[in-house]
């Protein structure tokens, strides 16, 4: 076990050693500063501007910048939905695989649009190669730059003093995609290819066992869309089961690389900010208030599927390598639980282990960080999601201390609050009715078990299995507790909404709130401001976000994850 | 509103045959060149070419001459792959666990205590090429047995195939069955076909 635990801490501190590097590098391709790959991308960026039709000089405001957004993530939608729709028709489609049932691309295409990449598909049953490349591979390059490129506004928005413009949508946009997004996934690729992962147009192969049988086995473009799906915290795996697959993390220093690969632009997000607003200390403070919420998550994760399950420990089998159901010998236990914990906080979504079998409280884990969804978070997106808890935090050490709440020298007011206060509450509101609707359903129907097929667990976990697909598609973070039958009309549409409603709503109500702020005047500080890049701060956004992030979901985790822990202890 | 909707599209066009298209072929270009058997699936196949299976993609054994791969939930098929997704207290995963220790008891003369858990639980994908090292040591015996020879042998050829955590210190000391079971059949010939009826 040692090792394992030494391949956690080694692959956390690279991740967060090298964000810096990343920030850097983020900072100078936002800010126009030159960088060593100029002579090689600034072209390419040139060139899809021109064809686009933009002008890089043209300044939008708030209301412009997000109609942008909404109009080419619509054409987006509608591309891709005609794609995988059709895809039975069209070429590269080697293993012929059919057309994708309407319900079910609403879901898959609303999913992968809002950068969740919740699958109720399995990748080599369900998509053509032609579709792998042109939707999949397309969206997750594409929405990643979406979320960056409005966290990048979002900053210029802060950093700004009677500021009416954020940027151009459409510069930020392929910035993002082309300059960083697109190096960093060629990069990774071909590590991941020298470590085994597949790149290949050919169709699936057949081998003749050892033993005589028959073993068909799926291949394709994997490295490319693992890659990408990782960097842009998208987690939608080109196979079934994601990671946990041979193919797609084929050895240990591929779980290093995708590990890395899957927090490093959301820690870098958080280190641009300090750079964009010219406060470094304001990165730093965020940054370890961040990790003092992540790191605990972790070593909890760790211990519980390092721990073992006590129902097989009570078989007598030595368990010494911990809870190994649905988890892969080459990951272990303990990488597994760090690879859940990450996934989950960062928005990403991409298993190493199948989280339907992880222990009960070792699944309470990522539940819990999608509940919060901003720490480090989804590219772009968990930036703003902070942002509400850091408005918030400022708001209650404001009348803490009896002054006027202010944040970068601007006075937070009623509007900052009330927007922040939708996009804050929104999240929970999605989660807990949307479980519950899903329960009603359950329960209403005569014999579930039968006429709708949806829990593969009884008792607790099948509730889990509900709450854990609500609470992913509201975080748009794309795993599951995959043993719930998903692919129905019910399930795909209600998802499918969910997933477009918790995309737009907190990515546009922050944006309208910085820029709200941004149109104030910069008050100069004085001993009485209050400081958000102090230690105090830090400690007093920490609870904050454990406060109100967590306590609203309190009475589900007991139902769920805490009420099965109890049973299994209780044997 | 015309004007976006015109920007939206040529985006979309431009950066889907950008992204989607040219990353997916250039990288394709890159494999063939670079890894051209990682890149084709780390093939595994016999001098007279057919394929017999891919270092990375677990295999069915069940014949006694063979080391057994784990549990998996899918039996071990590569073109429709899962995890059993089965909860920590659900009673049939339980009861399935019981009868793989018991099937395991039976088969290896082993008592619960020396099974490791990795051969009693299913793996995420169902394709787990790997078992841990003291999972091949609790079937060397049997291997051995079955193919009449000698136990330390087996044992060496065991200690072989063991690869260590990479770097000394990223994962798991981890046994690859499949090619344990060509180095076998390597070293000591392919099992008899009666051996197999035998044994189904």
């Amino acid at each position: 076990m040692i090792t394992e635990y030494v391949a956690v801490a080694a692959t956390a501190l690279l991740t967060v050693v090298t964000s810096g590097l990343v920030g850097g590098y983020l900072f100078r391709v936002f800010t126009g500063a030159r960088t060593w790959l100029d002579w090689l991308l600034v072209p390419l960026e040139r060139l899809v501007l021109r064809v686009t039709g933009i002008d890089p000089a043209e300044q939008q405001d708030w209301k412009r910048y997000s109609v942008s957004m909404l109009v080419s993530n619509a054409v987006m939608w509608l591309g891709t939905w005609t794609i995988v729709t059709l895809q039975a028709y069209l070429p590269l489609n080697p293993d012929r695989i059919g057309n994708m049932e309407p319900t079910l691309a609403f879901n898959t295409v609303s999913s992968f649009v809002t950068n969740t990449n919740l699958q109720h598909y399995s990748g080599e049953t369900g998509l053509s190669y032609l579709s792998q490349m042109f939707a999949i591979t397309f969206l997750q390059f594409v929405t990643a730059a979406t979320g960056i490129a409005v966290a990048v506004a979002t900053m210029r928005a802060l950093a700004g003093s009677r500021l009416t413009h954020v940027g151009n949508f459409y510069v930020d946009m392929t910035r993002a995609a082309i300059r960083v997004l697109l190096p960093l996934a060629v990069a990774v690729s071909f590590l991941l290819m020298w470590q085994g992962v597949p790149q290949t147009f050919a169709g699936a192969a057949t081998a003749t066992t050892i033993e005589g049988g028959e073993q068909t086995i799926a291949r394709g473009l994997a490295a490319g869309v693992v890659a990408i799906k990782q960097l842009g915290t998208n987690g939608g795996g080109y196979f079934g089961p994601n990671s946990t697959h041979p193919y797609e993390n084929p050895t240990p220093l591929s779980t290093l690389v995708e590990g890395w690969s899957i927090a490093i632009i959301p820690m870098a997000m958080v280190v641009m900010l300090g750079r964009i607003v010219n406060r470094r200390r304001l990165s730093t403070v965020i940054f370890a208030t961040m990790l003092a919420v992540y790191l605990p998550m972790v070593a909890f994760a760790v211990a519980q599927e390092a721990g073992g399950n006590p129902a097989i420990a009570s078989m007598g089998i030595d368990q010494h390598t911990g809870s190994m159901e649905g988890k892969e010998v080459r990951v272990g236990a303990a990488l597994s639980a760090f690879w859940a914990v990450t996934t989950t906080t960062t928005s990403n979504g991409s298993v190493a282990a199948m989280h339907d079998s992880l222990t009960p409280l070792g699944g309470l884990m990522p539940l819990a960080a999608m509940w919060l969804n901003n720490i480090f978070g989804g590219v772009g997106v968990g930036f703003i999601n902070m942002l509400i808890f850091v408005i918030v935090a400022v708001f209650v050490a404001g009348m803490m201390i009896g002054r006027t709440p202010e944040f970068l020298g601007k006075k937070v007011e009623a509007r900052e609050m009330k927007l922040a206060s939708l996009a804050l509450l929104w999240h929970p509101l999605a989660v807990l009715v949307g479980t519950a609707v899903a329960c009603h359903v359950w329960a209403t129907t005569a014999d579930p078990g039968t006429a709708l097929g949806w829990l593969k667990n009884p008792g607790p976990h099948g509730f889990s299995e509900m709450l854990y697909e609500f609470t992913s598609a509201a975080s748009n973070n794309g795993s599951g507790f995959e043993g719930l039958g998903d692919n129905t009309p019910f399930w795909n549409i209600s998802t499918g909404l969910v997933m477009l409603l918790s995309r737009y709503i907190p990515i546009i109500a922050p944006l309208a709130l910085a820029a709200s702020v941004a149109a104030k005047p910069a008050a100069p500080e004085t001993a009485g401001s209050l400081r958000a890049d102090s230690a105090t701060f830090g400690m007093t956004l920490w609870m904050v976000i454990v406060i109100l992030g967590l306590l609203m979901f309190m009475s589900v985790a007991v139902l769920g994850p805490i009420a099965e822990h109890l049973s299994l202890a209780a044997r | 509103m015309f004007r976006e909707i015109r920007q939206g599209l040529r985006f979309t066009l431009v950066t889907m045959l950008l992204l989607g298209g040219v990353y997916h072929a250039m990288l394709w270009a890159i494999g063939r060149v670079a890894f051209p058997n990682q890149a084709e699936g780390s093939l595994i196949r016999r001098s007279n070419g057919t394929v017999v299976g891919s270092r990375l993609i677990g295999q069915r054994f069940e014949r006694p001459e063979y080391f057994h791969s784990r549990p998996s939930a899918v039996d071990y098929n590569a073109a429709s792959t899962g995890g059993s997704n089965d909860g920590p207290s659900n009673p049939t995963h339980l009861r399935s666990v019981r009868a793989r220790i018991a099937a395991i008891e039976a088969e290896e003369g082993v008592t619960a205590a020396q099974i490791p858990s990795e051969m009693v639980t299913a793996s995420g994908a169902g394709l787990d090429p790997h078992v841990p090292p003291a999972a091949a040591e609790l079937q060397v015996a049997r291997v051995a047995r079955q193919r009449r020879v000698d136990v330390g042998a087996v044992r060496a050829l065991v200690v072989a195939h063991t690869e260590p955590p990479a770097l000394g210190l990223f994962g798991r000391a981890r046994v690859n069955v499949l090619l344990l079971n060509l180095a076998l059949d390597d070293r000591f010939g392919r099992p008899a076909p009666a051996a197999e009826t035998e044994a189904r």
